[in-house]
């Protein structure tokens, strides 16, 4: 097991957002943690990067628990994130997004190496770097929110909401780009509104509700699930 | 005359920007208004005074080891003052700043005394005409320390590891910490850049009115402030720009004969320029964070 999220409480002053979130994530696979506005997904995530400490529980990432550690360790560690509105720095260059990205790695040569796999992944930032991040497309927002997290090289790379105000056209091409970034080794845990196209490419998933997992298996099972077919994929 | 005021303008107006830059600069990423960033600049005058007169430094000495000397003091502050209120309301942060100003100042008069120390000339008052202008020599120092000053503060945010760091936080303190930068670290460089700003300014002014004085940093921080808020909070170009429009102002309503309002002059025109754009010269409407 790469990664074991135990027993998560996190408060926002009297408000509880998790009530004892427990996940694990092997190496490898995608792992997708859906569920309604609210539920916990977010904070899940920004919790496991460290932006919020949590009141009870564990994470722990190769025998380190990272509720210790401060955001920037947790990236050199190994872990990225794909903030939730991509997030990426307006005013500067794409350039300076991806380098930004870079920022914990010291050799150059490797920087330079992938600045080269996400521009060979995403040709349009190549075509774009000189151009300000804040005047790119959502889409391409999106694209270089990825290219960012993985200029890191990480080993686990988390997503939040990455179809967030995308055409569908986009949506799928933004998680046929998971999906092979998963193949190219990187492990992947994602969180997801669009519970059908999270389903479609994970392995496994957890259904969050009001900061507790309700539900959890393979994610074809839960595709069938009666329960998740009713409450997120819109069928009834 | 006119091109007379507009040296003279740009020679306080340099300062000035020296020292708007330092409260933009911690505006930038962390929104406080450092309102100890006044005696910051006095205490980098009183380090200059103390070099030239107890150890016998000339120029070049002294600036560079009150700018040093501020760095340090600098970086202690946000720690001591600022870091462990982070979580707190800005407020509290604020009044802390506030309390930190006051602490500085009767420290210093505590060492000093309340009276003004003469600042020994170090520079000799050589006197240049060109065509109408007169420019002293002081002059010309000051305005070429502040140019390259400022160069060099350009190239550290524009093309330095650390600088582009310092930009990434202040567009976006969470997303910035989410690459693996260390967010304290920029902070501490940016009060250690901000103040070192600051201490060269002291120096320069000391240099410039022969007078150095422990509350020296009061209206000079204001006026500092206003020129930041001017050119627009958060944006260096800005600090820039507005502490040389500062600067001209004043001196153009000086020999206007509005001597007496001097120190007016800076929040007359921070009222007028906010009136028609809030956010200042060159500061962006403000973003709404999706």
């Amino acid at each position: 097991m790469l990664m074991e999220v135990n027993d998560l409480h996190v408060s926002y002053g009297a408000i509880r957002a998790l009530t004892g979130i427990s996940c694990t994530l092997d190496k490898g696979e995608i792992v997708a943690l859906i569920g309604a506005n609210g539920a916990g997904k977010t904070t899940t995530l920004r919790t496991i990067s460290g932006l919020i400490k949590p009141a009870k529980g564990s994470i722990t990432f190769k025998n380190m628990d990272l509720t210790k550690m401060p955001p920037h360790k947790i990236v050199a560690a190994g872990i990225s994130q794909v903030p939730e509105g991509r997030r990426v720095f307006p005013d500067m260059s794409v350039m300076e997004n991806l380098e930004m990205g870079a920022y914990t790695r010291k050799d150059k040569g490797e920087i330079k190496e992938s600045l080269n796999n996400v521009f060979k992944r995403f040709p349009r930032l190549e075509e774009r770097k000189h151009q300000l991040a804040g005047t790119l497309s959502g889409g391409e927002q999106q694209m270089l929110a990825m290219g960012r997290a993985l200029m890191s090289k990480p080993e686990v790379m988390l997503l939040d909401e990455p179809s967030m105000g995308l055409a569908p056209m986009l949506v799928k091409e933004i998680f046929e780009i998971i999906r092979d970034i998963n193949k190219t080794g990187t492990t992947i845990m994602l969180v997801e509104q669009n519970a059908h196209m999270a389903l479609s490419i994970a392995d496994r998933a957890y259904v969050l509700e009001t900061g507790e997992v309700v539900l959890s298996g393979q994610a074809k099972e839960l595709a069938n699930n009666e329960q998740v077919r009713k409450a997120y994929l819109g069928e009834d | 005359m006119f091109e007379q005021q507009i040296i003279n303008g740009l020679t306080l107006g340099s300062v000035y920007a020296l020292i708007a830059l330092g409260y933009t600069m911690v505006y930038g990423i962390i929104q406080l208004i450092n309102f100890a960033h006044g005696e910051i600049y006095m205490i980098g005058a009183f380090a200059g005074v103390t070099m030239v007169t107890m150890l016998g430094q000339g120029f070049f000495v002294s600036i560079t080891v009150a700018m040093l000397v501020c760095m340090v003091l600098g970086v202690v502050l946000e720690r001591v003052a600022y870091r462990p209120l982070r979580k707190s309301t800005r407020l509290a942060a604020l009044i802390s700043a506030i309390g930190a100003s006051i602490f500085l100042q009767n420290a210093m008069m505590l060492w000093k005394g309340p009276q003004p120390v003469g600042f020994p000339q170090v520079i000799n008052d050589a006197i240049y005409h060109i065509g109408p202008i007169e420019v002293s020599k002081v002059q010309l120092i000051i305005l070429a320390t502040s140019a390259i000053l400022m160069a060099v503060l350009n190239y550290i945010i524009k093309y330095v590891k650390i600088g582009k760091a310092m930009r990434a936080a202040s567009q976006d303190y969470d997303t910035a910490s989410l690459m693996g930068i260390n967010i304290n670290r920029v902070i501490s460089f940016t009060f250690a850049i901000g103040s070192a700003l600051a201490a060269a300014a002291g120096v320069l002014v000391g240099m410039y009115f022969n007078s150095v004085a422990p509350l020296m940093g009061v209206m000079a921080g204001l006026k500092a402030f206003c020129a930041a808020v001017l050119g627009g909070i958060g944006s260096i170009p800005g600090a820039m720009l507005g502490g040389i429009f500062l600067g001209v102002a004043e001196t153009m309503g000086i020999a206007a004969g509005f001597s007496t309002y001097k120190d007016a002059i800076a929040f007359t025109l921070l009222i007028i320029v906010l009136l028609f754009k809030p956010t200042g010269l060159l500061g962006k409407p403000i973003q709404r964070k999706v």
